[in-house]
């Protein structure tokens, strides 16, 4: 009996402790303009969970991806949260890094998380990540240039026409360029924008054997046409122009069309960045008449390591940063326009949201036209549109944004390219074991 | 005619220093430059003359404290500093001035050190940190740092003590002085130039580390490394943001350089005149 009382007092005293006791949790994430706002309106989580501390850790994207890595293959337990992609949720869900998400709340309305998304971050039908904020990529465009080259840009353009615009737009005298693509070597630069576009023709990167495709007529097709096409009607030293690159070289009046993220339609039409903010136009990534078009899908997403100490805290954050309410709250802070965007279909329901932002209806029919699991026109063995799901993609990735960089630059042909992508990519197979 | 000559080269050298110096120093000037401009003016191209703006600044104060990651900053390269000389100078001294036929090989092994990629070496790091709870503390990444920088203030300290007749010891062992007083007494303040210039040098190296400082810290113990490198943007412009992150987190130590260049001039080519 006395035992009994003794073991009682204590759990109920450490109990209070416990309740006294705020818990600090920490969120590891990227600098972009949604992730920073959303760290200055944490007061008002904090305002309804007042036993829950928030830390912030921003890093630059490839020391967070290091840095996440290391803690979470360790089970470090340094995050509580973090913000990683669509490219490693499904790798890390398969490891068991991760947390499967299944105390949002009821409130929370899981299936209003865009399909295409939530595909991309569940395994085995369990939600492992919940999207921060979704993209896909589409066209800009700039209407006047458009109109002074005598064409109209359909909501759903070919390659072709992409090809004919942007060389009748190209005015080099007065610094004005018909296309701006990526070109900067990378497996999140050039070769996002690449494997897309490849979907469109057809290409892919291994076949259901895994054994790699740069040999086949498909990829010939998609780079010679991107070289050609940026030779024709691009910018000067497009080898080195990534996002930032390109956003800003549209904002000066430099591009007559940019094939690039949905997220970039806020930055290029906000007045007060960009010079031709009241010129643009957006349609669907172009095709080739083959079924599949060449947008990507992508989400930030925030994600709870399996190494983690506090778990219960951690998805009531994941839960409130990610719900309609959060929506609602940057909505009556900052208005609609800045509500994070691509990860529920109520939002772009939402005829006010629809008011404040002119591209709503063509980044969802973006992101619902990219489909990771079926990504091109051929069977793959992988998940992904603009990358493959396998630990092996972000060095061999890279490896071949080097050789579609080097192309692009002229210092080698396509044909070199391609060929010594074949050799990059056998080797890494093999060595990963997918191929003997 | 030999006047005029060495004026002649006098002029030539003058010039060529600056110049010198001019190209070294441009990186961090145009930093600094580029730190006043807006961030549409910052990605137009070479301008040397900015608007002036400083907005970046005000950016960059309202989205993270500087002042937490400047005070580990100071911590931990003062702290590592203290705790490396605590064990170099005894080390330096007994190879300095009672060398056996291993002291070069073993001053070698210690140098080698450095050229290992830190990287190699991050996963077993990272578990012994994890294991001992050191992960994110001030005094975990004060070893690391006094660690790496130990072999560098090692041989510096063993260079200045070489330069220290051994008489002048032996004169004060035969007075009866103990090894404590030998060191403290007669050794030390005959290398204060030595002991200061490694000091100083110490305390840059420790403020510049980039890779253990990021890698081994979250929240508590990040220092300014981790305040720059979290405003680096995948999506948006953010050089003028990174340009005055980053000149904010250099002038501590910038100032404290320009301030002590006596010293460390000195110190740096002590060993080197002789």
């Amino acid at each position: 009996m006395k035992l009994r009382t003794l073991t009682l007092g204590l759990l109920s005293a450490s109990a209070l402790a416990f309740a006294a006791h705020a818990e600090s949790i920490t969120i590891a994430t990227v600098n972009n303009g949604d992730m920073v706002r959303m760290q200055k309106l944490t007061d008002d989580f904090t305002s309804k969970n007042p036993d829950i501390q928030l830390n912030w850790v921003t890093l630059e994207e490839n020391v967070l991806r290091e840095r996440v890595t290391t803690d979470i293959a360790t089970k470090g337990g340094q995050y509580d949260v973090m913000t990683i992609g669509t490219y490693e949720v499904p790798i890390w869900a398969k490891q068991s890094w991760l947390l499967p998400l299944d105390k949002l709340g009821d409130d929370y309305d899981a299936k209003d998380i865009i399909p295409a998304i939530a595909g991309g971050l569940s395994v085995d039908g369990k939600l492992y990540a919940a999207p921060f904020y979704g993209e896909s990529s589409f066209v800009m465009y700039r209407k006047d240039l458009m109109e002074k080259a005598g064409l109209t840009m359909p909501d759903a353009p070919t390659w072709d026409f992409i090809k004919q615009a942007a060389e009748k737009m190209t005015d080099r005298a007065n610094g004005v360029n018909g296309v701006c693509l990526r070109g900067k070597a990378g497996w999140g630069e050039n070769m996002a924008f690449l494997t897309a576009m490849s979907n469109s023709f057809g290409a892919r990167w291994f076949d259901e054997n895994w054994k790699p495709q740069f040999d086949q007529p498909e990829w010939k097709n998609t780079l010679q046409f991107y070289v050609d096409l940026m030779k024709a009607a691009g910018p000067e030293g497009a080898s080195s122009n990534g996002f930032n690159e390109n956003l800003a070289l549209f904002q000066q009046g430099k591009c007559g069309m940019w094939i690039d993220a949905t997220v970039a339609a806020s930055f290029v039409s906000d007045p007060k960045a960009s010079t031709v903010a009241d010129k643009v136009g957006y349609a669907l990534a172009p095709d080739n008449g083959l079924g599949k078009r060449g947008n990507w899908l992508w989400a930030w997403s925030l994600a709870i390591p399996a190494g983690t100490q506090k778990a219960d805290a951690a998805q009531k954050f994941v839960s409130w940063a990610t719900s309609k309410g959060y929506a609602e709250l940057v909505a009556s802070k900052e208005g609609w326009a800045n509500a994070p965007p691509g990860t529920r279909t109520s939002l772009y329901a939402n005829p006010e949201y629809q008011k404040a932002a002119p591209f709503a209806k063509m980044t969802l029919d973006s992101i619902n036209a990219a489909d990771p699991t079926h990504p091109t026109v051929k069977p793959v063995p992988y998940v992904g549109v603009q990358f493959v799901a396998i630990p092996e993609f972000q060095g061999l990735g890279t490896t071949v944004g080097q050789l579609f960089s080097a192309a692009l630059a002229g210092q080698s042909s396509v044909d070199d390219a391609l060929k010594q992508a074949q050799d990059a990519a056998t080797a890494a197979m093999t060595e990963g074991g997918y191929i003997q | 005619m030999a006047r005029a000559v060495t004026t002649q080269h006098k002029t030539i050298a003058t010039a060529a220093a600056w110049i010198v110096a001019l190209l070294i120093f441009f990186p961090i000037l145009y930093t600094i430059i580029t730190s006043f401009k807006s961030e549409q003016e910052a990605i137009q191209g070479f301008a040397l003359i900015p608007s002036g703006t400083i907005e970046s600044y005000s950016e960059v104060q309202a989205q993270s404290g500087y002042f937490k990651f400047f005070l580990n900053s100071v911590l931990l390269s003062v702290g590592s500093t203290i705790l490396a000389l605590l064990v170099a100078i005894p080390a330096a001294w007994s190879m300095a001035f009672s060398p056996t036929k291993r002291t070069k090989d073993i001053l070698m092994w210690m140098l080698s050190t450095k050229m290992m990629p830190a990287v190699a070496v991050l996963f077993p790091i990272y578990l012994i940190f994890r294991d001992s709870g050191l992960l994110d503390s001030r005094a975990g990444l004060m070893v690391m740092l006094m660690l790496i920088n130990l072999p560098i203030v090692v041989w510096m300290l063993y260079t200045y003590f070489r330069e220290i007749p051994g008489e002048i010891l032996e004169a004060a062992r035969m007075d009866g002085a103990s090894l404590w007083n030998e060191i403290v007494y007669v050794l030390t303040p005959m290398a204060v130039p030595g002991i200061a210039s490694t000091m100083l040098l110490n305390i840059i190296l420790a403020w510049n580390e980039a890779f253990w400082t990021i890698r081994l810290t979250t929240t508590e113990a990040a220092p300014l490394t981790a305040f720059i490198s979290s405003f680096s943007s995948p999506q948006g412009l953010f050089w003028a943001k990174l340009s005055a992150a980053s000149t904010l987190a250099i002038a501590p130590i910038l100032i404290m350089g320009w301030f002590s260049q006596k010293q460390l001039v000195r110190g740096l080519t002590f060993g080197a005149v002789k």
